[in-house]
């Protein structure tokens, strides 16, 4: 909605996560969400409302309330089982007009990519992408949101003045939930879903889930990346086993995955995933603007190459110089 | 079948070199280029025509050097090419670009398929696609990576998720965007790049489009960009580890815990 004064701004209170689901099961990323909506609505006094959309009723509601839900609306309806974009969206637009939200938090997952941009353009509303910090600005009470654009070359700070709700997106890993309390008490409110000829838009036909550990890079605390200097599909199996070691995930640059080492879902640059992870080992990738665009954010960056000179080796914290192939044997061996 | 396809006009990172000192990518000078993901929107639309019989049609809302962009779409196929320049579409926020596009897709009329990148390398959001399907209340899949087939009213993608696909039958008329490995984009032939030297482009305005003005440019847009700033630059001097193997392994190892990185080791 477009505010013109600032009575219709005060009608706007609630500070509001999209629940994000998976087979009616919550994703942790929503405790996540949860964590930022709860430091938002302590500042200005109002309360964190969770959206949950489901096939049927999800276990354990009341765990929202322990990380810092006041109250759930669950809307429940079998269609809701596989992700319908355009269903969702509709549903979650009338919440909004029937309890207007001042803000409203999604996961900038493939998911929440897809329904809260469609939400926010048919409710009139501004929408940040991949928000890494959100605060609130002082003066006006509007809410401050930092992300990073151009593969995380610049930080932009963005505010949505005359719109509500101010919606934004975060990435799964990026907010911290907070320590849950299970006393914490709340309210469950239960809204129906008119569900008209909605679902005529799509159609789910089936759902493949890989089974084989998923690959999940946004999520890993630690990435172990692997580029042409790995040589092959065998020395993957290497970095896996670091991985392994460390609980990391396993990522690649495009000369690895174009050879047909490790699938494309491991690509991390400019044309695969961005991340944004503690530490970033970097296993013969030589560093060129594509691939650091995609993991430059990083905290920890360390590379380890036989040659010491490359952009890689330069802009690691740590670099680490010989042949990859006795140096992460020996590493594994170390932790 | 009619299908559009959105093109946007981003800086080039290729040629880009690092600042020494914030190590991070200089952006100043850089020349401009197709979003790298919309390379495969058009061939995915290319490739919809060749086997099913369509019109393309690429447009791109930017400056008039965009049309530089949708030339190489023409010189790979596409049809024909409508660029939307205008002062006034200047600092439109993803709500106000995907309203400007949308009422483009509206004017070119019984439009079938809009095919969008995945997002764009520059403002990064990966909103302007699902913002379009909103805009137009078309039907919509993101991140699909396989177009498996198409009839009047119907088409059959496979759509990207963190753990796997689903496959899905999405009613037409309807927005798709598009991931790198859904193809390989072609290269350009003699006579493409002939008919893109030739090719026409014409320059849509706001009034062109029935655009309304309140809802394009800087003042139709919700979001304000209030501040840009370098991200915190990387102050830490670069450590090396030379000498042996195992010692290199010592040493990193150490450095390892030092840094807490893998406290959460299933050791
Ligand atoms: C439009 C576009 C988009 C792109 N998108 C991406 C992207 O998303 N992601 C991406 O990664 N790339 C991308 N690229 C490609 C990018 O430009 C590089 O070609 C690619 O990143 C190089 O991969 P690499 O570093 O693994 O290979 P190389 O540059 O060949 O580097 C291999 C390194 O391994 C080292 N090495 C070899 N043997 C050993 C050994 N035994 N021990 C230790 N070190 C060893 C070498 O010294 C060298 O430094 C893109 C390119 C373009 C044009
Ligand atoms: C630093 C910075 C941060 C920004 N942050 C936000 C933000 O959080 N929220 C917001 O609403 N706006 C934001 N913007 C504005 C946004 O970048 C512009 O609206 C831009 O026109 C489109 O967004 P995008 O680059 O993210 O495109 P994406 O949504 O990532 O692009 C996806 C696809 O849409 C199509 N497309 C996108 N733009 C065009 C175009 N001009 N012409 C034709 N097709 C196109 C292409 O097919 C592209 O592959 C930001 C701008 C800057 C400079």
């Amino acid at each position: 909605m477009r505010i013109t004064n600032l009575n219709e701004k005060l009608q706007y209170e609630d500070v509001w996560v999209v629940a994000e689901m998976l087979l009616d099961k919550i994703h942790p990323v929503t405790y996540e969400l949860l964590g930022a909506a709860r430091a938002l609505a302590d500042y200005g006094a109002s309360r964190v409302g969770v959206i949950v959309l489901c096939s049927k009723e999800p276990e354990n509601p009341t765990d929202l309330f322990a990380f810092g839900a006041d109250k759930v609306i669950i809307v429940t309806n079998p269609q809701l089982k596989g992700f319908l974009d355009e269903t969702e969206a509709e549903i979650i637009i009338r919440l909004i007009e029937k309890y207007k939200p001042e803000i409203v938090l999604g996961a900038a997952s493939s998911r929440g990519r897809a329904l809260i941009p469609r939400i926010a353009v048919k409710a009139n509303c501004g929408l940040t992408a991949d928000c890494t910090e959100l605060g609130i600005d002082f003066e006006s009470g509007d809410l401050l949101q930092t992300r990073p654009a151009f593969g995380g070359n610049i930080m932009a700070i963005i505010r949505s003045p005359n719109h509500r709700p101010q919606m934004a997106t975060v990435r799964p890993g990026v907010m911290k939930s907070i320590t849950p309390d299970y006393s914490r008490k709340g309210e469950i409110i239960y809204e129906k879903a008119k569900l008209n000829n909605q679902a005529a838009f799509k159609r789910i036909i089936e759902s493949i889930t890989k089974e084989e550990n998923a690959v999940n890079l946004t999520q890993a605390q630690i990435i172990i990346a692997g580029g042409r200097g790995v040589k092959g599909a065998e020395g993957f199996d290497l970095l896996r086993e670091l991985a392994a070691k460390t609980g990391g995930a396993v990522g690649a640059s495009r000369a690895a995955v174009d050879s047909g080492w490790i699938p494309y879902e491991h690509q991390i640059g400019q044309t695969g995933q961005t991340v944004q992870t503690g530490t970033y080992i970097a296993c013969g990738i030589s560093g060129q603007i594509q691939h650091l665009v995609g993991m430059q954010s990083s905290a920890l960056i360390i590379a380890i190459d036989k040659n010491p000179d490359t952009p890689m080796m330069q802009m690691a914290d740590i670099a680490v110089v010989g042949d990859l192939f006795e140096i992460i044997p020996a590493l594994v061996r170390e932790i | 079948m009619k299908i559009v396809v959105c093109i946007k006009q981003v800086p080039a990172t290729n040629e880009a070199k690092i600042d020494p000192l914030t190590k991070r990518i200089v952006r100043e000078g850089l020349k401009a280029v197709m979003n790298p993901f919309d390379a495969y929107a058009v061939e995915e639309a290319i490739r919809l025509k060749e086997k099913c019989g369509a019109e393309v049609i690429v447009i791109s809302m930017g400056p008039e050097k965009a049309q530089r962009c949708l030339r190489e779409a023409v010189s790979l196929g596409a049809d024909r090419a409508v660029l939307l320049s205008d002062r006034a579409f200047g600092g439109s926020d993803t709500w106000a670009t995907s309203y400007v596009l949308s009422k483009a897709i509206e004017k070119i009329g019984q439009v079938d398929l809009v095919i969008c990148g995945k997002q764009a390398v520059d403002g990064d959001t990966a909103q302007v696609g699902p913002g379009i399907a909103a805009h137009l209340d078309f039907a919509q899949a993101t991140f699909v990576m396989k177009v498996e087939k198409v009839d009047r009213r119907h088409i059959r993608v496979q759509r990207m998720r963190e753990n796997g696909y689903d496959v899905c039958d999405i009613k037409l008329p309807a927005v798709i965007t598009v991931v790198k490995d859904i193809n390989m984009p072609r290269v350009p032939t003699l006579k493409g790049r002939l008919a893109s030297d030739e090719i026409d482009i014409p320059i849509w305005r706001p009034e062109d489009i029935k655009a309304d003005i309140e809802k394009i440019g800087l003042d139709g847009s919700p979001t304000r960009v209030v501040k840009t700033q370098p991200p915190k630059a990387r102050s830490r001097k670069t450590i090396r580890i030379e000498g042996s193997p195992q010692e290199c392994a010592k040493q990193l190892a150490q450095r390892l815990r030092e840094e807490d990185s893998i406290s959460g080791a299933n050791i």
